[in-house]
């Protein structure tokens, strides 16, 4: 029995409590309302009526403190990282990350001679889904949510199976260089 | 009103300061740098030109090697509907020099606040008699000007490695 196949009439079922945390975390994912750049415009437009990410329960806040996810849509630069690590320690835990779109994965065209550009968002906050693209299309967006909620689903969050993943400290940073 | 009427204008008003380069499609006057807000302010109050609006300010590094660097400004006149280029070439400083510097023209054309706060932020060019002359663009605590040929990358900003 899963809670998703809900007749109507009223009864009883049965179900782990981590499947039921899964089921709700993974059924809810509201994002922190910001965008990047460009890949901002398809983040928008996989929200609004023709993709409507709302049908998976995906629906924007204005606020980090009532957000389970960001989503990095766009050029992030160093100007920008400190409130995109500012942004992500004010989110409360469980928090996800989907890196949207080339230049947030790697730094996409700013690889080589992006002076302003941090290469890639995971070297100031944990990423959870990578999504490739410049800019990736709304149902490009919408796949890196499927993914996310598969890989929820699979969290044991009771079982402590799920380890708090580090943000990224230049220290860490240096050593793994 | 061609180029050459503009042209004659000025040199009526100012004498045979400018030195002018028809060789682009958009021909252009190069402005003594300690003329600049005069010739400005004519383009501007003089009835048969009235270029009231600084469409652009922007700067080229020319490198080390020529040591001089260029202040760009677009002007339109609305009603006239017509464009001029004028150019300033100041000398290039060596490292250690205070910057170059071109006399403003905010108190001419107000937009030129910001645009003048650009190009000196990413080439580094110190507008005398700006009233706020801050990055606009990076950081606050940015070292040096990126858009300058010799700019160096930084290796690291606020802990964050750039490779």
């Amino acid at each position: 029995m899963n809670p998703s196949n809900k007749s109507g009439e009223a009864s009883v079922f049965f179900i782990t409590s981590e499947e039921l945390l899964n089921w709700s975390r993974s059924s809810s994912l509201w994002p922190l309302t910001f965008g990047l750049a460009c890949c901002a415009i398809e983040m928008m437009g996989a929200m609004a009526s023709n993709y409507d990410l709302e049908r998976f329960g995906i629906f924007p806040r204005p606020s980090p403190r009532q957000s389970d996810i960001m989503i990095v849509s766009g050029t992030v630069t160093y100007k920008m990282a400190d409130r995109i690590r500012r942004l992500y320690e004010q989110m409360s835990e469980p928090r996800y990350v989907i890196s949207m779109g080339s230049c947030a994965n790697c730094g996409g065209p700013y690889w080589q001679h992006g002076y302003h550009v941090v290469k890639g968002v995971d070297k100031i906050i944990p990423v959870d889904v990578y999504v490739p693209g410049c800019p990736p299309r709304p149902e490009a967006l919408i796949d890196g949510f499927l993914k996310l909620q598969e890989k929820i689903r699979a969290e044991h969050p009771l079982t402590g199976d799920k380890p708090t993943p580090a943000i990224p400290t230049p220290a860490e940073e240096n050593k793994t260089a | 009103m061609t180029f050459t009427d503009i042209q004659a204008l000025l040199e009526d008003q100012f004498g045979q300061i400018f030195q002018v380069s028809t060789q682009n499609p958009q021909p252009y006057l190069v402005v003594p740098t300690d003329r600049l807000v005069d010739v400005c302010q004519f383009l501007r109050d003089d009835n048969r030109l009235f270029f009231d609006l600084l469409a652009c300010v922007t700067a080229i590094d020319n490198g080390p090697a020529t040591a001089t660097m260029d202040v760009i400004y677009n002007l339109t006149s609305i009603p006239y509907e017509q464009n001029l280029s004028l150019y300033v070439t100041v000398p290039r400083n060596q490292a250690g020099e205070p910057l170059p510097s071109v006399p403003s023209v905010t108190s001419i054309w107000r937009t030129a606040d910001w645009h003048e706060r650009e190009a000196f932020d990413l080439v580094g060019i110190r507008f005398e008699g700006h009233p706020d002359l801050r990055r606009i663009l990076l950081p606050t605590d940015w070292v040096g000007h990126p858009l300058r040929t010799d700019y160096q990358e930084i290796d690291e900003y606020h802990g964050i490695r750039n490779q």
